[in-house]
């Protein structure tokens, strides 16, 4: 008992996140009576958050190296309306279109990143210009008119689920069988890492404790696949999102340009001085946030089936939000990958929650931006205590 | 102990001054502090009496500013446990605000001035002279003005505190205790970054202040001059104190010593067999224009040359540009580069970036660990490998068990005081820290290492330990630069020592030849031209 309570004043930071995005999936639960967490909504909330989580991603990166980018809804406004352009109005085929759209999401992010880390142009000021730039190039690219429909196939990606090879009734045994295969992967992984533990002599959860992390997570995965099975089967989509919350959470913990992003943002000098190159670093995380965006922006197209120029808006707010609640510091030095997602899922599930009761949109915008500050708030109060 | 007359002399300063038992202006007892996985303090108990200069001392990590951050209510009352007793009032501060309004002014380890401000701004920063909500800058300038005067500073009040050297920052932090009312007046560490006459104007100040009645607690390794100004000593080690030793009676540099380490040192410079080889690196004419004043020489036409196996020293006065041509040197990291080159073995070598000079064989140690040196936010273990994550990598990818491995190496052989790897560096004492950094340049396994301050805030203990370290890296072959405002540390521990001054070298000393004063004359010297 004593070590949990240990445990839970340690790492308040991790944990604070999930009990809060936990309460909040139960709160919602009682009060839809039971709709918030149906196969369909379960299926429609990764759906809808699916590009805010992918940004979000590329603006925790961005966090860490003290920096911050503004213009990321633009670019993927910018980046639907270049897609659009090149299959609706072209006819070019989705494969090299998707290929250049991605392009033109490296291109933007390294022109901003050339200005934040080789000109040093503050970061506020130059996506600032950014989220005018693009917002801007999006209407004269589309003069002002949404274009659609678009191709068959490039709404896949987007709103497709991966087809049950084995023609289940009531569930798709595909699900069922990939969920399996992720609790037996998710187990063996913490076991192993247990025993990497173990032989550094670091300290890690006493066994029992272990087990029940283990058990509950597993539990969770399970019921979260069995929803999923129920209804359509797993989204193509949800497949994207694991992979890229799995490499970038290894890029940024086991690889030296993830050592060099986190040194970066927690003291820059330090970092130069050591030999880390400060700005290249900058740099990159430029080009990955302006790709991610594109991404974002081709995902959030697929899935309106046009390219519109409001897309996007306000994307910004919400991606740096998620980073924000998810445990990331304004100030640069730290933040994970994963907070970032449970951070852009406590927003999806509140955005969610309040809709299905009918809350309107004034007032969702008015409670979000109080569970921002409250957040963050809750944060800062706890660094203090354990000081 | 404390004959009875003696104590009672500092009150007839006091006009107000409240007569408590036995002239003891302030108690702490048992106090016990903890943070996760460490106890900091254990039991300790601490008296300081009325108008004396009452000197804390300690091995890094001994505990020492956490004793006074709690006593300065920076460590909240409820987040330890034990009793504070000051003017024979029971003492709960929530926050510094509580302890300030009693009159306990605390001047940190690292020093809390606004580089951007003015001298006078920082002075009354948080206490401003005003009326109505509304500054009034006469009455301010005066006051500062005043202050100056007081603490003796030779600047004006209205200069930005980023223009005027360490010294004097030091000073302005003493005025600023002084606008308070201050009727103790903690000192953590004062004279760490200060040379010697600096610190010695700054303790003759503590004495006279003394004079007046007030009471200080100072906070020092410097341990000649701890000895130089205490009236008593209390030594702590590991979180318990050993012993509180009084000046005419027990006071001794060895005794102190035995303390603090539970042994005795005989000999604080390690004896070295000098085995000196050919000349490993040079520098030949090297010019560097300052970063802001162009036509500003930092470096001018410098010619220096360490060989293997050699530990050379830089000797100078703060401001001669020691630490500014060695960070020139270390891939440009300072100022404009305008002319000269490096050669290594005889053959020119780029060090144009840092990691080119990385590459090439060279490690700086920076004399400001905090800013130029550590991630604080990250733990031991990754400051010590991020200069050399390529050493524990497979490709790009990081090996944890070698990462592991030698930063646990790293942490025995540098004695690095902590629970375990994980831990943030913020959260280690300020000489771990800087054993931290040392760690982090030797992992970098270089050819030529230049040490600024190495021995900056660091005990006694640890101090013999890192000369042990230089001995045994100069025996391998290895070149060894160190800058020190410390000249015993210099003749201690070079083979050969270059003087500097304004930015250019002024002599050249085998260490035979040297001593304090010839070194001295050739750091004051303008004229001379390298002999
Ligand atoms: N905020 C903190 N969190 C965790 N541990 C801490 C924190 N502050 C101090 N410590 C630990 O408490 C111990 C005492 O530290 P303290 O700073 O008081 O040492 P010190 O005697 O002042 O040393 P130095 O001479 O190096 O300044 C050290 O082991 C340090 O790592
Ligand atoms: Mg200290």
């Amino acid at each position: 008992m004593k070590e949990f309570k240990e445990l839970i004043s340690q790492n308040i930071r991790k944990f604070g996140m999930i009990i809060a995005l936990v309460g909040i999936v139960l709160i919602f639960q009682i009060l839809t009576s039971g709709i918030l967490l149906t196969p369909l909504n379960i299926t429609n909330i990764i759906m809808q958050n699916s590009y805010i989580i992918i940004l979000a991603i590329g603006m925790v990166l961005v966090i860490i190296t003290g920096e911050i980018d503004l213009s990321v809804g633009s670019v993927a406004a910018f980046i639907g309306a270049i897609a659009g352009t090149l299959m609706i109005r072209w006819n070019m085929p989705v494969i090299p279109s998707i290929i250049i759209s991605l392009l033109v999401g490296a291109l933007i992010g390294a022109w901003q990143g050339y200005w934040v880390a080789y000109v040093r142009v503050p970061a506020f000021i130059v996506t600032l210009a950014g989220m005018l730039l693009f917002r801007g190039l999006t209407m004269v690219v589309l003069s002002g008119r949404t274009l659609a429909p678009f191709p068959r196939e490039f709404r896949f990606m987007s709103s497709s689920y991966m087809p049950d090879f084995f023609n289940g009734e009531t569930y798709n045994i595909t699900a069922i069988i990939i969920g399996i295969l992720a609790i037996v992967l998710f187990v063996f992984n913490e076991f192993r890492l247990r025993k990497a533990r173990k032989k550094f002599h670091q300290k890690g959860l006493s066994g029992p404790l272990f087990l029940t992390k283990v058990i509950v997570i597993s539990v969770i995965i399970a019921l979260f696949t069995e929803r999923l099975a129920v209804y359509a089967g797993i989204p193509y989509i949800l497949l994207i999102l694991i992979a890229l919350i799995a490499g970038y959470t290894f890029f940024m913990q086991k690889t030296i340009p993830g050592r060099h992003v986190y040194a970066v943002g927690g003291n820059e000098k330090a970092a130069q001085l050591s030999g880390v190159k400060s700005r290249k670093i900058k740099f990159w995380v430029y080009v990955n946030m302006g790709v991610l965006a594109a991404l974002a922006g081709l995902i959030f197209a697929g899935r309106l089936n046009a390219a519109t120029p409001q897309a996007g808006n306000l994307f910004e707010l919400d991606a740096i939000a998620a980073a924000v609640i998810g445990g990331a510091s304004l100030t640069g030095g730290i933040g994970t990958a994963i907070g970032a997602v449970i951070g852009a899922l406590i927003m999806g599930v509140l955005n969610n929650g309040m809709s299905l009761l009918g809350v309107g949109i004034d007032w969702q915008q008015a409670i979000k931006g109080l569970v921002l500050l409250g957040a963050v708030t809750f944060d800062i109060i706890n660094k203090k205590r354990n000081a | 102990m404390m004959k009875e007359g003696e104590g009672t002399k500092p009150l007839l300063f006091f006009k107000k001054g409240v007569l408590t038992l036995n002239n003891i202006i302030l108690e702490m007892k048992s106090i016990t502090k903890e943070f996760p996985g460490v106890k900091a303090l254990d039991n300790v108990n601490f008296k300081v009496e009325k108008g004396e200069i009452h000197s804390l001392v300690g091995e890094n990590g001994a505990g020492k500013s956490t004793l006074m951050k709690i006593l300065s209510g920076v460590h909240p009352y409820g987040t330890y446990r034990g009793d504070i007793l000051f003017e024979g009032e029971n003492c709960m501060f929530q926050e510094i605000n509580q302890s300030e309004a009693k009159g306990i002014v605390i001047i940190h380890q690292e020093l809390a001035l606004i580089p951007e401000l003015s001298v006078a701004e920082n002075v009354f920063l948080g206490n401003e002279r005003a009326k109505k909500g509304i500054i009034n800058w006469e009455e301010t300038t005066i006051e500062t003005d005043k202050l100056i005067n007081k603490v003796g500073m030779r600047v004006n009040s209205s200069e930005l505190v980023q223009h005027i050297g360490v010294g004097q920052q030091q000073l302005v932090e003493i005025a600023k205790a002084l606008s308070k009312q201050v009727k103790l007046l903690i000192l953590d560490e004062p004279t760490a970054a200060l040379n010697e006459a600096e610190s010695e104007n700054l303790l003759q100040l503590l004495q006279e202040f003394k004079k007046n009645g007030l009471t200080s607690i100072l906070i020092s390794h410097k341990l000649k001059e701890v000895i130089k100004v205490s009236d008593h000593v209390t030594v702590l080690r590991d979180g318990q104190t050993i012993e509180t030793l009084t000046k005419g009676e027990d006071l001794e540099e060895d005794r102190i010593i035995r303390s603090m380490v539970g042994r005795s040192l005989s000999n604080l410079y390690p004896s070295r067999q000098p085995k000196i080889g050919d000349v490993l690196l040079e520098v030949k004419d090297w010019t560097v224009d300052h970063p802001q004043i162009p036509g500003k020489k930092i470096a001018n036409k410098i010619n220096f040359y360490v060989k293997k196996g050699e530990v050379l020293g830089l000797a100078g006065l703060m401001g001669a540009g020691r630490t500014e041509l060695m960070m020139s040197i270390f891939g440009q990291s300072y100022g404009k580069f305008q002319s000269g080159k490096v050669m290594k073995d005889g053959k020119e070598i780029n060090v144009s970036t840092v990691d080119k000079a990385i590459e090439n064989g060279l490690a700086y140690v920076s004399e400001n660990r905090k800013e130029y040196g550590l991630v604080l936010d990250d733990t031991i273990r990754e400051n010590v490998t991020l200069a050399n994550l390529k050493e524990v990598a497979d490709g790009l990818t990081i090996n944890q068990r070698k990462e592991v491995s030698v930063v646990e190496d790293y942490r025995e052989k540098l004695r690095i005081k902590a629970p375990s790897i994980e831990q943030k560096v913020i959260n280690l004492s300020g000489g771990n820290q800087q054993k931290v950094v040392l760690g982090k340049w030797m992992f970098t396994d270089p050819d030529v290492l230049i040490l600024d301050e190495p021995t900056r805030g660091i005990d006694v203990g640890a101090k013999n330990e890192i000369y042990k370290i230089i001995n045994r890296l100069a025996e391998s072959g290895k070149s060894i630069i160190v800058i020190s405002s410390e000249l015993p540390e210099l003749l201690g521990t070079c083979d050969r020592i270059y003087t500097l001054n304004n930015g250019k070298i002024t002599a050249d000393f085998a260490v035979d030849d040297a001593n304090q004063e010839k070194l001295m004359t050739y750091m004051t010297d303008d004229r001379s031209e390298a002999k």
